[in-house]
């Protein structure tokens, strides 16, 4: 965590602040209105805005161009980069791209498999994955160099994040040691996948904590609302990697269809405050899916608005 | 060994159906291993096609062959005496074998008759699965004996991603997750601290992003 960029989201982070960031899904077409909208929606209530890169692998605007729009309203953006579909001199260019701009938040994902997604017959890149990607914009930051070896002076001042799922297999403890590795990458922020079975993050920070990882990286936890008994049991068979205890489908199945989407939003802002509480958790990631109205009350009901104001 | 399956029949058929002589040309090598392209599987496609062309009312002649190896000038020189005979060859082999019949009998019609799949292992008989890319550069022994460019869907070299699930990966509960049987691996042989060490990113120009590749071996070369 020690390299200082000028990221308005480190600053927060690094403040002592709890942060809280979100995210926006471009459209699946060429309507640059809709991430301008969806960025006013929530732009008071996070201190940055992650912008999705093709997210499960269905094709939509690209996350720089909307990264670029965010900016050019003076908002905080976060640029998600998948190594799915770009070799390391496409991602290597977008980030310069990016940070021509003055972006200064990035966060390094591998991506899902194109299995997912609507274009399921192309050829997939993964010239990198996602701690390589860390690995390359570290040395593009620190050291203005590109993996080809060429050296420059106007270095891309970024922020670097990564995800982190601590519910995928085979245990905890694993998890711990990949995101280790991301760390000794050169990680700094993390934001996690979204957290349901809370008492298996918390074993996951414990074992943080206990390493001292806590300290050389800040997690974000992540929270995703569920709109409806459907989406929780959607998510709860259908995603891999994520964990939806039968006690949250039953909880949002037990209310009627009209009080679903409110007893969601009531679990999201219990499981911020409860999350709040863990050692190392240093602030919030909420990934409201095509919901994005709903981050600002969230965040109002967890205590966490008005946003601090730095200098 | 190379691992291929054969095409279906009426893909062949399309293939054929308008010539009067056809050799069906099997091969010794690894697609009789897989029982894709051998002479057993020569017979039996030449048989079929017979029989089409009986079905069709037309005159034609279907023979088979095998020969011990489809990647060997030597081997298919055996062909040059009754190549002329034929409208066309379906060759069984392997898409190297294809190719380099097709190459030596460069005004012959050649066609594939099986599709090549992968290298891979035999895990009972009619079920295989992969296990080397063939990058050029082996790194088995940084991952415990498991290759996570063939075996992980993302070619991770420092995995796993966030989609494994219960040992899968998430591409399909069928496919075992890769990293999981690397870190299983290294948990067994007692060299997990590697685990925790970022990989550099690849060379790739061993591999086929390089592209075509070939070797001389000057030490073997007369």
């Amino acid at each position: 965590m020690s390299v200082t960029t000028p990221s308005k989201l480190q600053k927060m982070i690094d403040s002592g602040n709890l942060a809280v960031t979100s995210e926006v899904g471009p459209p699946r077409s060429a309507d640059g209105a809709i991430i301008e909208h969806k960025g006013n929606l929530i732009k008071d209530h996070v201190d940055a805005i992650n912008v999705t890169d093709n997210q499960t692998s269905v094709c939509r605007v690209c996350s720089l161009a909307c990264c670029i729009r965010l900016k050019l309203m003076g908002l905080e953006a976060c640029l998600q980069m998948v190594t799915r579909d770009r070799n390391r001199i496409a991602l290597q260019s977008d980030i310069l791209g990016a940070a021509s701009f003055g972006i200064n938040n990035i966060l390094c994902l591998t991506g899902d498999h194109q299995y997912f997604g609507d274009h399921a017959k192309c050829a997939n890149v993964f010239d990198l994955d996602s701690i390589q990607l860390i690995q390359t914009v570290r040395m593009m930051r620190d050291e203005g160099r590109l993996l080809g070896g060429f050296e420059f002076e106007v270095r891309p001042q970024m922020y670097i994040g990564a995800a982190a799922n601590p519910f995928a297999g085979p245990n905890v403890a694993m998890r711990v040691s990949r995101l280790a590795k991301k760390v000794a990458a050169g990680v700094q922020f993390i934001q996690t996948q979204c957290i349901y079975n809370l008492d298996k993050f918390k074993e996951f920070m414990k074992i943080m904590v206990d390493r001292g990882l806590h300290e050389k990286v800040a997690i974000l936890a992540g929270i995703t609302p569920m709109k409806n008994v459907g989406m929780a049991k959607y998510m709860q068979k259908r995603v891999p990697g994520l964990e939806v205890p039968d006690e949250i489908v039953r909880r949002i199945g037990g209310v009627p269809k009209e009080k679903q989407a409110e007893e969601g939003i009531n679990l999201a802002v219990e499981q911020i405050q409860e999350l709040k509480e863990v050692e190392g958790v240093r602030g919030f990631h909420i990934m409201a899916i095509e919901w994005e109205e709903k981050v600002p009350e969230i965040v109002e009901r967890v205590g966490l608005y008005p946003r601090p104001q730095l200098a | 060994m190379i691992k291929a399956v054969p095409k279906p029949l009426e893909e062949v058929l399309e293939l054929v159906k308008d010539f009067t002589k056809v050799l069906i040309a099997g091969c010794d090598g690894c697609v009789t291993v897989c029982e894709a392209g051998g002479l057993k599987e020569a017979k039996v496609l030449a048989s079929a096609l017979r029989l089409y062309f009986t079905q069709a009312g037309k005159q034609a002649q279907v023979d088979e062959t095998s020969l011990t190896r489809q990647c060997e000038k030597e081997y298919l020189a055996q062909l040059s005496d009754k190549m002329d005979t034929y409208d066309a060859v379906v060759s069984l082999a392997c898409g190297v074998g294809v190719q380099y019949l097709a190459e030596m009998y460069n005004n012959k019609i050649v066609y594939p008759g099986v599709d090549t799949c992968f290298m891979g292992v035999n895990e009972e008989r009619g079920v295989y699965s992969e296990r080397c890319q063939a990058c050029g550069r082996c790194i088995l022994a940084e991952t415990g004996g498991v290759c996570p460019i063939a075996r992980c869907s993302k070619r991770m070299l420092n995995g796993p991603c966030g989609g494994s699930d219960q040992g899968k990966c998430e591409i399909s509960k069928d496919v075992p997750c890769g990293w999981e049987l690397i870190y299983e691996r290294l948990k067994t042989l007692g060299q997990l601290d590697r685990f925790e060490k970022p990989v550099d990113p690849k060379d790739w120009t061993t591999s086929r992003d390089g592209g075509p590749r070939k070797i001389v071996r000057e030490d073997l070369r007369i």
